[in-house]
Order: structure tokens, then sequence, then C-alpha cells
């Protein structure tokens, strides 16, 4: 079938981009596993005996709520990176401003879901 | 691909339909829940900073921004939730029947609704 392709088509990147799929899954399973995240997240939070300072570490610092913390950070922002992504393709026209801000996006999603980790160990194995 | 050209106006002159509007609310809690998320981080920074930097946290959530901010999170977020299970009831291939998608369109709409409800209310109580 390539051949019916001039060129030029093949240079310019026309045509099919015959990748995507695995953006759409990862954005599915992502979502999958952050329905009973969430719900986990926002019941834990209600449960919580007090917002005070003590009550919050003494949640943090059970092992299946750090890792279950860990888990939602995760999850939550490989699919904001992904959600995002889609956005800022549909709205910004210019090759180079989209490229650029998609990288951005990328890069802040990995610092905050490090730094939101880092702070659940932090808190975990505090004192 | 700049084209400058003349547009026929359309969201000034057609009312929306119901879905549409659901589906363009569902990208934009997307978005205000991604930042959020980021925000939510710093919380987490400020509780392992120590009780210093949690009572600071705690007061700017107090404030008149911070419940503002909380209450459009908590909203945007159940939102961007349960239209999300309809995006994923859709791709098993379930309800795309018209009356369908309007009857969960005011599921989802109600549900969100309630929940951030019940969410303050046990949170004020």
């Amino acid at each position: 079938m390539d051949n019916l392709r001039t060129p030029l088509a093949g240079v310019k990147g026309l045509g099919s981009a015959k990748e995507g799929v695995s953006h759409w899954w990862g954005q599915k399973m992502t979502a999958l596993l952050l329905v009973p995240l969430v719900l986990w997240f926002c019941f834990a939070l209600a449960s919580l005996p007090g917002a005070n300072y003590e009550s919050v570490v003494a949640w943090v610092q059970s092992p299946v709520t750090a890792v279950l913390l860990i888990l939602t950070i995760g999850a939550t922002f490989y699919h904001a990176q992904l959600g995002l992504q889609v956005i800022i393709e549909d709205y910004m026209p210019s090759h180079g401003a989209r490229m650029t801000t998609i990288i951005i996006v990328n890069f802040l999603c990995l610092l905050f879901a490090l730094i939101g980790s880092y702070a659940v160990l932090k808190i975990a194995f505090g004192t | 691909m700049n084209t400058n050209h003349p547009v026929s106006p359309h969201l000034q002159i057609y009312k929306m339909p119901l879905t549409g509007l659901l589906s363009i609310t569902h990208r934009m809690t997307g978005a205000v829940v991604s930042l959020g998320a980021l925000l939510m981080v710093l919380v987490l920074v400020s509780v392992a900073g120590g009780p210093e930097s949690y009572a600071q946290m705690q007061q700017h959530l107090s404030a008149w921004y911070g419940q503002i901010f909380l209450l459009g999170f908590t909203f945007a977020l159940y939102f961007h939730f349960c239209n999300g299970i309809r995006h994923l009831i859709w791709d098993v291939g379930w309800g795309f029947e018209l009356e369908t998608v309007r009857k969960s369109a005011l599921i989802t709409i109600t549900a969100a609704v309630v929940l951030t409800l019940v969410t303050w209310l046990v949170a004020i109580l």
C-alpha cells in the first residue's frame, strides 16, 4: 500500500498516525483503576477522626494507606497527562507551541507524581 | 497551518444539546482536577513538612479562597468521576441509545451534585 503514497506525503508525515491506541488504552486502564482509588481516598478522608496533624500523619503511616496513596498519585498524574495532552492537541494549532506545552506538561506530571510519592514516604517512614 | 478565515457564528446561535454540554464539562473538569491534583500534592508536602507547615496549609484552606478552591475541586472531581464511569460504560458498548444517553446524563449530574453536597455536609458536621 505504501507505493500509493507520494514520497512528499511520507516526508511531511501526512496520512494515518498509525499509533494512538496505547494512549487510549492507558487512559482507560488508569480510569478504571482510579474508580476504586478515588472512592477509597474520599471515603478515607471523610472517615478521619479529625483534621488535626496527628490524625492525618497516623493515617498516612498505615502501610495500606501509604501504598494506596502512592498508587493513586501515580495513576492520577498518568491519567492527567494523557488527558491534558489531548486537550492541548485539540486547541493549539501551532506545532512548536503545542509540542513545547505537551513536553512541559509531561515534565510537571512526572515531577509532581514524584514529589507526592516522596512526601508520602517521608510521612510514612518518619517518626 | 494558520487559517484566519471567517467562520459563521454557531455557539451564539444554536443551543448546545445536553450531551454536548456534559462532554465539554467533562473536559473542563478534567483540566480543573489536574490542577487540583497538583495542589493536593502541595497539601501532602505540607503534611510531610511537619506541624507548622501543616498549620499554615490549614489556614490557607480555611480562608475564603481555600474554601472556594475546595468546593470547585470536589464538584469537578465528582462530576469527572461520574461522567468518567459513563464513558467507561460506553466503552463496553452499552448505553448508546439516545434516550439512554439523555437519562445517563441526568444521572451523572445528579450524582455529582449529591456527592458534593454529602461530602460538604460530612465535612462541616
